[in-house]
């Protein structure tokens, strides 16, 4: 009776139609994977003309999809090894996070000459070494979160889930797989579409620039806008912005919504929360019979094998043995020793070419700094200036936050370079500077996040604090400093600092554009970086870097960091 | 099996935690303790006694600071001891569904699948969580999932069983039903499990589950009282014995200096008392003391801590610094297990609040060291204000840095109560407090 029973239930048809699309993808994956293959093994093509033409837009959307997709790859990777060594190593901690603080505050433009001119020469003849240099610079652009957030998913694990893996004995590989990577993975994914976000903002610098008196240009969207927008092509700027967005849209459907479907069953929490979000997509993968073949045949059968294969065998002591720990206080001597000497030398090295640096460019680079200072800052004013009464607004009112949160979030999606032309053409054509113009287009990329935070934070808001506002029937102002103002805080400071950093980092793009055959620049520590980089002033180029890095870092410790602490503190909401 | 056959034994282990300046701070004094095959051992203790570093230290998750630990003879870190836990907090890996989580400790120990389902599947019967394999904890109420804590644990059939306050998370009587569970498996001997060590601050629990009790005194850390229940299973609350037990553990933890007689036995068991120079400050509110006080007057003035405790439903963690900040502010004396107000206290818990807190200044005064000197140190400076962290470095000295603010954040508590000093929250400084301080109640009636 019972097989009958099932055998009579149908099976909906389009299972059907899931496990030919997934078939269809797995080829065209394969497709891929093989066009990649030949074009990077080829001889190297520096200098590739970028085709206006519409029809050529797949082919570059193909080529950077690829180029961000294997940098993030790296990323992740790179991100997991860091995060667990920082987390790990008592004595390696502070030194590897103060690293990645100065690393992250380090603009991608800075990599480049090293990058590129070390992997040129490493591959000279395959389109390979090109290929990878791009790859590593969109890399340094969106691992240093992600390494971030890894690192601070596995110190907050609760003591009892540690001891749970010591005490039955779980192999340290087994307890990556069975616990920390599980606990940290919320914070990836989120941290992996911000990455990937930024990805798409540095494409334009990492596929087509100067270094010198060498033209790198790679074929991709990045070098498609460029080329573009130095002609001065509206038409072509537009279908490149519309591939671009077509693409993000797509990876956001095809990607990031399963994805984070997926994920939500890490979430650290005890109970079932009412709201879980879905994705169709990933609904019909899971129905999919390929995938149920796939997993019986392959993953199953591999994870088992390597499970066991992990397992520590049982009954030996959990410490190294004496004679190991020498070897690994020899070991780690080494490392500390090779490491030292080697930042010996470069710094030495680095230090002669600072000293090429003169007076005047010394003075002028201080002076931008300070100028890019005060645009940043001015960019977050305003933009702090329409977006916390529009956030307030929107946030006190559930069905208004309903509709315009999506719509945000789209706009938000728009990478901002891409615009950057269009804008530019605008800006000039209304006659204004880059000098003005470069606040607006930091304000386009970093106003977002201020934004979405705004609303959050007034949707936290208690209902009770709330009436009490009005049960008191506080004048406006009065309830702006007493209730609204103090209760968005954090969360206003979390926007503030997100897009801080954004708009130091859009400053490189913001302050010199090349448009229509002529050079816009503004002054500016990010012009000065661009500048030194299409010049190949090194010395310069370093110079700024270093003098950029430290203000980001100096601003983060005594604003941003001491602003965060009061949030955490005194104006947390606690329940 | 034996009966006194050791399985595990701590030989004067002892755990210090080092201070960023000054001597490390011993939190376990040396201790020697065994765990025998055949019984269930309780280590009861107040809060903060380092009842769960000394069960950390059992199972070698944690070193000792000096002395060792054997199992079978074989020092740990030698050899890997087959023992499990049972968490307070179940630490359950919430992406595994129950048969995943259960099968964790078998994959550690490269157990193949097929056994290993098999296994799992067993456990999970006999724990009675049948039918629920493929649901996820978080679906699950807080009693089934211990009971998966449970079955994570014996699935690797451990010769000792570790819990570290087990049923602490769960309400009484889903606690009470877990129990008397374990305890049908452990009589009928359905689990190869050769002993049972549980830490708990439940009194009652303790006398009820196990035939050895373990009393922990704390500051640091040290065996109080170490004895045996010898009372057959199953055990009525109600019942005389069980209910000296009770009392007579009640009059150690209470009574830091006492050394009561074992109930059933003529031996006086050796205890060491600790004198240190800053009294520890129990972690309530000066109000609850007098909330305390009142209802304890009104039920005549004497009371069994006990059923003080059971009418209250209180938690000995809930009772007993009330009991303590009550006895260490002369407002209440305790006698084998008997709670009895003095006259300062039933004259503190009738007062109006202004003389109340004329009340509690003078005890606070008289009797602790800390508020003395933060009253001098005060009253020297040339502005009355000195820095909180003035009193941290006093404090450090003897308490970990953990405890330390724990300490000063009470006494700001207490001395803001009595109008000794204020404090102001964003410069971290203690100030003293204006004129009302030195009036007494009844001048300031008079004005």
């Amino acid at each position: 009776m019972r097989t009958f029973a099932r055998s009579v239930v149908r099976q909906p048809s389009w299972t059907i139609a899931t496990d030919i699309c997934v078939l269809l993808f797995g080829l065209a994956c394969f497709y891929g994977v093989v066009l990649i293959a030949r074009y990077w093994s080829g001889g190297a093509i520096p200098v590739s003309e970028i085709n206006r033409s519409p029809r050529a837009l797949p082919m570059y959307a193909f080529y950077s999809l690829a180029r961000v997709l294997i940098a993030y790859f790296l990323s992740l990777v790179f991100a997991l090894g860091y995060g667990w060594w920082a987390a790990h190593y008592r004595r390696l901690e502070a030194p590897m996070l103060a690293i990645l603080d100065v690393l992250q505050s380090i603009p991608v433009l800075s990599f480049l000459p090293a990058v590129m001119l070390a992997l040129v020469a490493l591959i000279p003849t395959k389109q390979l070494g090109l290929e990878l240099g791009a790859i590593v610079l969109i890399f340094t652009g969106q691992v240093w979160n992600m390494a971030f957030s890894f690192y601070s998913s596995l110190r907050s694990i609760p003591r009892e889930l540690h001891e749970a893996t010591e005490i039955y004995g779980l192999s340290k590989l087994q307890r990556f797989f069975t616990l920390e990577l599980p606990y940290g993975a919320i914070g990836l994914v989120w941290n992996s579409m911000v990455s990937v976000a930024s990805a798409w903002f540095v494409l334009m610098v990492c596929e087509m620039f100067v270094l010198g008196k060498r033209d790198f240009r790679l074929p991709g969207l990045g070098s498609y806008l460029q080329t573009a927008s130095s002609a001065g092509d509206t038409v072509s700027i537009l279908w490149g912005l519309t591939a671009m967005v077509g693409v993000i849209v797509l990876l956001d459907q095809l990607l990031w919504r399963p994805v984070i479907a997926w994920s939500d069953k890490f979430k650290f929490e005890q109970v079932e929360s009412a709201s879980v979000p879905r994705s169709p997509i990933l609904e019909a993968l899971r129905r999919s019979q390929t995938m149920k073949l796939l997993d019986r045949k392959f993953v199953s059968p591999i994870s088992e094998g390597l499970t066991l294969r992990l397992a520590r065998r049982h009954g030996l002591p959990q410490r190294a043995s004496s004679g190991n720990r020498v070897l690994n206080y020899v070991m780690v001597g080494v490392a500390a020793l090779g490491i030292a000497t080697v930042t010996l030398y470069a710094s030495a090295h680095a230090f002669s070419l600072l000293q090429q640096v003169d007076r005047s460019s010394f003075v002028l680079t201080l002076k931008s700094a300070l100028a890019t200072f005060v645009r940043v800052n001015v960019s977050l004013l305003l933009a702090s200036a329409w977006t916390i009464p529009a956030g307030v607004a929107i946030g006190f009112k559930p069905k208004l936050a309903r509709i315009a949160q999506p719509l945000a979030q789209i706009a938000a999606s728009v990478p901002a370079t891409a615009l950057f032309p269009v804008l530019l053409l605008l800006i000039v054509r209304l006659g204004g500077g880059l000098g003005v113009g470069s606040i607006v287009l930091m304000l386009l990329g970093t106003q977002w996040y201020i934004l979405f935070n705004v609303i959050a934070g007034t949707m936290a808001i208690p209902s009770d604090l709330r009436e009490v506002a009005s049960v008191f029937g506080l004048p406006s102002t009065e309830r702006w400093k007493t209730v609204i103002l103090p209760a968005i805080f954090p969360y206003l400071i979390t926007g503030l600092v997100t897009a801080s950093g954004g708009a130091w980092n859009a400053s490189i793009l913001a302050e010199y554009f090349h448009l229509r055959d002529q050079t816009l620049s503004t002054l500016g520590i990010g012009a000065e970086i661009s500048r030194a980089t299409d010049d190949g002033n090194f010395p310069l180029l370093l110079f700024a870097t270093i003098v950029m890095a430290m203000m980001v870092i100096t601003v983060n410790r005594l604003v941003w960091r001491p602003l965060y602490r009061l949030a955490e503190t005194r104006f947390k909401l606690e329940v | 099996m034996a009966a006194d056959e050791i399985i595990i034994q701590a030989q004067q282990v002892q755990k210090s935690y080092p201070q960023p300046h000054g001597d490390p701070i011993l939190v376990i004094a040396p201790t020697d303790l065994s765990i025998n095959a055949g019984e269930i051992v309780a280590l009861l203790g107040p809060s903060g006694s380092g009842k769960s570093t000394l069960l950390r230290m059992l199972t070698g998750l944690s070193k000792p600071s000096a002395g060792r630990v054997v199992w079978h003879g074989e020092p740990l870190g030698n050899v890997q001891p087959n023992v499990a836990i049972v968490f307070q907090s179940f630490a359950l890996f919430p992406w595994l569904s129950v048969l995943e989580n259960v099968e964790v400790p078998l994959k550690a120990r490269g157990v193949p699948p097929i056994p290993r389902r098999k296994r799992a599947l067993k456990i999970l019967d006999t724990v009675g969580l049948d039918g629920f394999e493929a649901a996820y904890p978080k679906e699950l109420s807080g009693g089934m999932k211990q009971r998966v804590g449970f079955a994570r644990a014996l699935v690797i059939e451990p010769e000792v069983l570790f819990m570290d306050e087990p049923f602490s998370a769960l309400d009484v009587l889903t606690a009470e039903n877990l129990r008397s569970e374990l305890l049908e498996l452990w009589d009928k001997r359905e689990i190869p499990t050769r002993s049972i060590f549980i830490v708990t601050h439940n009194i009652e629990e303790a006398v009820l589950l196990a035939d050895r009790v373990i009393v922990l005194g704390r500051n640091p850390a040290r065996i109080r009282t170490d004895f045996h229940v010898q009372l057959s299973r199953p055990r009525d609350r109600k019942d005389t014995m069980c209910s000296n037990y009770i009392d007579y553990i009640y009059t150690v933890l209470t009574q830091p200096e006492a050394a009561p007689t074992v109930p059933g036995t003529e031996r006086q068991p050796e205890v060491r008392g600790a004198k240190t120079m800053y009294e520890m400050l129990p972690h309530v509110r000066p109000g609850g003391i007098a909330g305390f006080l009142e209802m304890l007057d009104d039920r005549g003035g004497r009371e069994d801590l006990h059923r003080l405790a059971k009418d209250l439903s209180f938690e000995l963690d809930d009772l007993l610094p009330l009991t303590d900040a009550s006895v260490m502010l002369g407002f209440l004396t305790i006698e084998n297990g008997d709670a009895q107000i003095t006259p300062a206290g039933k004259a503190f818990a009738h007062a109006d609040i202004d003389q109340q807190k004329q009340f509690f200044r003078e005890a606070v005064m008289e009797r602790l060291l800390l508020f003395r000197q933060i009253r001098r140190v005060l009253e020297s400076k040339s502005d009355h204000a000195v820095h909180e962290e003035f009193f941290h470095d006093l404090l450090d000295e003897q308490f970990s840095e953990d405890e330390t603010l724990k300490q000063m954040q009470t006494a700001i508590t207490w001395g803001r109560y009595a109008e000794m000093f204020e404090y102001d929250a964003n410069t971290h400084r203690l100030m003293l407090a204006d004129e009302p301080i030195r009036t007494s109640p009844l001048e300031r009636v008079q004005q």
